[in-house]
């Protein structure tokens, strides 16, 4: 499978990555031939093979519903970029 | 004094023939002299490190000492170290100082270690070279024009030039026993699950493993009875008891059944790497194991499938850089979407950024049952494969890379080319299998390895196998030129 120049416009804003319009075709090129390698898996047949997500095949733990951390919002948000009373500041979202 | 093992140095501080602080003094000064050369370490932490030799060294005095208590290591710098940066070898965490210790990071302190810093790696680990570290590639201590190999290429270049007698690494499709094949060290993947991934930057959460990267098998059985175990914290932890790894070492192997993959020894392996492999299985059969040849006919498709599996929980995994909680932000973003795009755009690097868009594209609705799903059900093919040869061997025994170090530089301008490097570690992934890499020779002056895999928790019997292979022989000792 090749890409053209609006799949990886349309993949980079899915993605939330801003590329360059200089760089689209090295990325064309790069992704194109990754695909291009991983379509080899075409030629397996894998007709009723369950997929594999864990490789022991191990079930979420579960635990008590009850409190075990202490907040640590302090600590926490000392490494943010922008914060105030608690809370994460952004650009602003609604007008 | 820095040519010793972690045993040996061990041994050394129980003696009293030298005290913690003297060894982490003549680390540090190692590391400040030499590493100019390596660009092993993105981090060293010095003062860290004097006061928790120190401390050792007062335990020690006190009669509290245990075995690892005031001996140096270095970690791979995706492992969150409280207070210290912690980069993950990316301009989007060159700010972020973790305000908590990883599982791992918190258990060697707690077992009375000493931390030298943080070790260069690929960003994210993402990468079969080091070359896409934000901070410059490592550089290999055997020819410092070639690669130390990734993505833990700090810490196998660190332990190869003798700047620290160990060093921890994380392995998502080969990143310990690839750089230690490269670099001459000994380095083991444990099984999906023994050692917990809490506060190891994750990368591919289903395939990520932490383990220990060292001079020699006995010297990773010590550090992995530190770093191996339960962890609430991991939700994927495994809760099977741990083992004593260092208690099966002097077993005789007599009697073991040893399989190698004829799809291993193929076309795509370098002959003389061949060679030091064969030879290799001879000192084994010489110890009374025995060799027969087995079929992992799947092994070409662990390409294709970890190269979906990866990228797309990568994706996932790295959609947490946005910003607005911590890492790189862009300055002055206009909106909430310029905000994400920007960041994202200048605190990635080339191949996270692929990486990424691949995985993205194979989530998209449409092609998830083409991409993701396909691989998901290719992986279980490859376990099967693995599952199948254990029933009739004990452990499997191949090269662990194709080729010895390349250049800086040969690879990086194509990415599949670069991928096919990872064509016999990947699938231990894929199946969750733990794996180690043991020098077996060197061609044309650099190391190659020597790879043996494990059945599911079979981390003693690999370490047992490996330690008696450098019992009788001595790869694992030898250094480059002038260290």
């Amino acid at each position: 499978m090749s890409l053209d120049q609006s799949d990886v416009e349309r993949i980079a804003y899915l993605a939330r990555l801003a590329i360059d319009e200089q760089d689209i075709p090295q990325y064309t090129e790069n992704l194109s031939s990754i695909l291009q390698l991983v379509d080899e898996m075409q030629a397996i047949d894998t007709t009723g093979v369950e997929p594999l997500a864990h490789p022991l095949d191990g079930e979420q733990r579960l635990r008590v519903d009850e409190v075990s951390e202490m907040n640590q919002r302090e600590q926490l948000q000392s490494v943010a970029p922008a914060t105030e009373e608690g809370l994460f500041l952004v650009p602003k979202v609604i007008e | 004094m820095h040519t010793k093992s972690l045993t040996e140095l061990a041994a050394d501080l129980a003696s009293g023939a030298v005290s913690s602080t003297e060894l982490t003094q003549a680390y540090l000064d190692r590391i400040a002299a030499l590493d100019s050369q390596y660009n092993s370490f993105i981090t060293t932490t010095p003062e860290i490190a004097l006061a928790q030799a120190k401390a050792a060294d007062e335990a020690r005095a006190a009669g509290q000492a245990g075995t690892y208590t005031g001996l140096p290591i270095a970690h791979k710098d995706l492992f969150c170290t409280e207070g210290v940066r912690t980069s993950c070898g990316s301009k989007m965490l060159d700010n972020f100082e973790s305000p908590y210790d990883a599982t791992v990071v918190a258990k060697f302190k707690a077992a009375g270690a000493v931390m030298l810093g943080k070790t260069n790696m690929d960003e994210f680990a993402m990468g079969s070279s080091n070359e896409s570290s934000f901070y410059g590639a490592s550089r290999n201590p055997w020819d410092t024009n070639r690669v130390p190999g990734g993505s833990s290429g700090g810490s196998a270049a660190a332990v190869a030039a003798r700047l620290t007698p160990a060093a921890t690494g994380s392995d998502t499709g080969g990143s310990i026993r690839q750089p230690a094949a490269l670099c001459g060290i000994t380095g083991i993947k444990p099984t999906y699950g023994r050692v917990s991934r809490y506060g190891m930057v994750a990368y591919a959460s289903s395939l990520d493993q932490g383990g220990p990267m060292a001079q020699s098998a006995e010297d990773c059985a010590l550090m992995l009875n530190v770093m191996a175990g339960f962890d609430k914290m991991d939700s994927t932890s495994s809760q099977r008891d741990v083992e004593d790894y260092s208690a099966k070492l002097n077993d005789s192997i007599s009697g073991l059944r040893i399989g190698v993959p004829k799809e291993y020894m193929s076309d795509d392996l370098d002959p003389l790497i061949a060679e030091r492999v064969q030879a290799g299985i001879k000192e084994l059969e010489k110890l009374g194991a025995t060799v027969k040849e087995i079929s992992l006919p799947r092994t070409r498709m662990s390409i294709p499938a970890y190269y979906i599996i990866a990228p797309a929980e990568a994706s996932s995994n790295l959609s947490r850089f946005d910003g607005v909680r911590y890492g790189h932000r862009c300055e002055n973003p206009k909106d909430l979407m310029d905000l994400y795009t920007r960041t994202r755009k200048e605190g990635f690097g080339a191949e996270v950024k692929r990486r990424i868009m691949v995985g993205t594209y194979a989530l998209c609705a449409g092609y998830y049952d083409a991409y993701y799903n396909k691989a998901q059900q290719i992986r279980r093919l490859i376990q099967q494969d693995f599952l199948a040869a254990f029933n009739e061997v004990d452990l499997i025994l191949g090269p662990t890379t194709p080729h010895p170090a390349f250049k800086i530089g040969e690879k990086n301008n194509d990415p599949v080319s670069m991928y096919m490097e990872d064509i016999f570690t990947l699938s231990l992934n894929l199946a969750g299998l733990p794996g180690m890499s043991v020098p077996c020779g060197t061609v044309e002056g650099l190391p190659v390895g020597m790879q043996l895999i494990g059945n599911y928790f079979d981390e003693a019997r690999l370490l047992n196998v490996a330690h008696q292979f450098q019992q009788v022989t001595d790869w694992h000792k030898q250094t480059p030129a002038g260290i």
